[in-house]
């Protein structure tokens, strides 16, 4: 059985008179240690993925239909007591800005003593103790100090560190992490996401991680989802994802990077912008930006098929990797 | 001695040092230390003893991680800040002590783009006004036709319909706003750009667009650019040329392609290796000690040396000056100027 498993998961929000599809039928699973990337751009709906798996969705969100089977157990029909007993306990979440995440207030320690004293009958000390373990895993100097300086006090790596111990507190089985480094310098990103692969490793920790960057995906997962406008558009392993993207937008996404052109040659650029998603077109969300288009993708929409290694959703595949296959004889 | 205008470089920093007073007024500069009352300045060294060429026709690309300098040397040049010390030449001619009122040609030649477009364009201005005041300011003499099929012109040119004149900046998504902050740099015909991160806000896909349109206007208008950036793929993309700062010194200024095939400052290894790669399977990242410190209190050796692992007593004493190195490139560091760095 998988550790998580989404069927058709729907989201709405809803607008004055209207409601607005946020995601749109997706599915996927995860298994006991798996680490999965969700990647797209800004507004494709990876980070309304992250809440509601951790059903933390609020007005005017809502989960519209589907499940979230969690360990075999629905999460969006849980009540909220007992959600709360599984979240920040059998998962937890890192979010993009560790200054907003903590509370600014309070020391490292009453946030760290504060969440394992929610799920476990502990005295303080004991839970102090768990914390200095978790802070030294995580390679914080001097943990015994940390615990009694405010989050202001520390930097934004130390900080994001932090969060990570937090996370890792109640040993949970699943980690969602919301673009964990998009808000920290390359070599502290670096820094981190070694230290999330190597805990997420020698843990067994299941890893949903969610980032807009090709680069960090491909070194940190076993699997990822591609998601434009609500959908999931390519699924598969990560490795067969970057080398043969099936997808005309994954291919345009990882093409548009620099790495991939000659230096100071024209980029291959993908033309237009992402819908908004009060205006997602009929028939495929990419349609209007595709350079393979043809009628019926602007009217029918594309069924997820199995092509070559991967899942994907798009009319033209087939077609597409003829013409492709034609262009450069193996 | 004047340089002949047309020969030098169009920008030059020479020794240029930026200090930001933390304690300003008299009462804070007040402090007990060790039982006494003493007064004490403190100031973040935001640049220092920077000197940088750019010549006609360049990308130099600065990268650096934050705090470093990069965005204070960019002001520094665009006369948006004045330096402490040293001297910045344009075109031959000294301009970091010239008065407002004297810079104002200089700004005609000289424009800048910065990160946020959402910041950078009046949100209460459409976008023909936007893009007409600075015609109309830097060409008092032209009519308003000249100045209409002025905009008319540059918004084409990025790829934004003129048509679309009469809306405002909340109408328009990140990519297309930053295009109307390029537009309206281009509106003055300028020979030099400065750009702060011009597309970190931005969506991947939305960035190759922004940078086609970047080097599309390098070729047509022959324009310099210096382009402030923290990302490598970028800068390898961009950049003929590449100043690493670090602490607000240069470590490394090298080609683009000398540095990225053969990086000889164990920071910028250090930063090279931290990039993600799509295709690499097995990441070889150097792992930095610790982090930054802080740029108050400048360490007195090489600003590095905290950090580095190749660091001896005469790195933390004394700091590295830049040296030219066989394939032309400048490196400050003693270890490689003493050849210590064995891999």
């Amino acid at each position: 059985m998988s550790l998580l498993s989404v069927r058709d998961l729907t989201v709405k929000f809803a607008m004055r008179d209207h409601t607005v599809t946020a995601l749109d039928n997706i599915s996927f699973d995860l298994a006991k240690g798996e680490r999965l990337g969700i990647v797209g751009e800004s507004g494709a709906g990876k980070s309304i993925t992250g809440f509601s798996l951790m059903n933390l969705l609020s007005r005017p969100g809502f989960i519209d239909a589907g499940k979230i089977l969690f360990r075999g157990e629905d999460i969006v029909k849980m009540p909220q007591s007992r959600m709360r007993g599984i979240r920040g306990n059998r998962m937890a979440m890192i979010f993009q800005d560790p200054m907003v995440t903590l509370n600014p207030v309070l020391t490292i320690g009453q946030q760290m003593v504060e969440t394992l004293m929610a799920h476990r009958t502990l005295s303080k000390a004991e839970a102090e103790q768990i914390a200095i373990v978790k802070l030294r895993e995580v390679y914080i100097p001097s943990p015994e100090e940390r615990l009694a300086q405010y989050p202001h006090e520390l930097s934004g790596g130390m900080r994001q560190r932090i969060i990570i111990a937090i996370a890792l507190l109640l040993d949970p089985e699943l980690i969602i992490a919301d673009e964990p480094t998009t808000a920290l310098d390359v070599t502290i990103q670096a820094d981190i996401m070694e230290l999330l692969l190597e805990l997420c490793q020698s843990n067994k920790v299941g890893l949903i991680l969610i980032t807009h960057d090709l680069g960090v995906v491909s070194q940190m997962t076993e699997r990822t989802l591609v998601m434009y406008a609500g959908k999931i558009i390519e699924a598969g392993r990560t490795r067969e994802i970057i080398n043969d993207p099936q997808h005309p937008y994954t291919q345009g996404l990882i093409n548009a990077l620099p790495q991939q052109t000659k230096p100071g040659m024209r980029l291959k650029q993908i033309p237009g912008n992402m819908p908004s998603l009060t205006a997602i077109p009929p028939g495929c969300p990419f349609s209007p930006r595709c350079e393979y288009v043809r009628d019926h993708c602007r009217t029918t929409r594309p069924e997820t098929v199995q092509y070559a290694h991967v899942e994907v959703a798009c009319h033209e595949v087939s077609r597409l990797h003829q013409e492709n296959t034609e262009e450069q004889p193996a | 001695m004047k340089d002949i205008v047309d020969d030098g470089p169009l920008l030059d920093l020479r020794q240029v040092k930026k200090r930001f007073d933390l304690d300003q007024g008299f009462l804070e500069t007040i402090k007990w230390r060790k039982g006494r009352v003493i007064r004490e300045r403190r100031s973040v060294h935001a640049v220092n003893n920077v000197s940088l060429k750019v010549d006609r026709g360049e990308a130099l690309c600065v990268v650096g991680e934050s705090g470093c300098g990069k965005s204070t040397v960019a002001r520094l040049i665009a006369g948006l800040l004045k330096p402490n010390a040293g001297e910045i030449h344009y075109a031959g001619e000294r301009i970091d002590d010239m008065s407002r009122r004297a810079l104002i040609p200089l700004r005609k030649k000289m424009q800048m783009i910065f990160q946020n477009p959402y910041a950078s364009l009046n949100s209460r201005m459409n976008i023909q006004q936007a893009l007409e005041e600075p015609v109309r300011y830097h060409n008092p003499g032209y009519s308003r036709a000249e100045i209409r099929d002025k905009v008319a012109e540059v918004m084409t040119s990025v790829g934004v319909d003129p048509s679309w004149s009469a809306r405002y900046p909340h109408e328009f998504s990140g990519g297309q706003r930053q295009r109307i902050a390029i537009a309206r740099a281009l509106t003055v015909d300028p020979e030099f750009i400065i750009a702060d991160e011009p597309i970190s806000a931005l969506d991947v896909s939305i960035q190759a667009q922004v940078l086609n349109l970047m080097l599309e206007a390098k070729d047509q208008r022959g324009l310099t650019y210096l382009f402030i950036t923290h990302d490598l793929s970028v800068v390898q993309h961009f950049g003929t040329r590449v100043a690493v700062l670090y602490l607000g010194s240069v470590c490394e200024l090298a080609d683009t392609a000398t540095l990225f095939e053969n990086p000889k400052h164990p920071y910028t290894r250090a930063l090279l290796s931290a990039v993600p790669q799509l295709k690499d399977d097995k990441p070889n990242h150097i792992r930095l000690k610790g982090e930054i410190p802080t740029p108050i209190n400048l360490p007195q050796g090489c600003p590095f040396a905290s950090r580095c692992a190749y660091a001896n007593d005469r790195c933390r004493m004394e700091q590295p000056r830049p040296v030219q190195q066989p394939d032309g490139s400048m490196v400050a560091c003693h270890a490689v100027e003493e050849n210590r760095m064995v891999d």
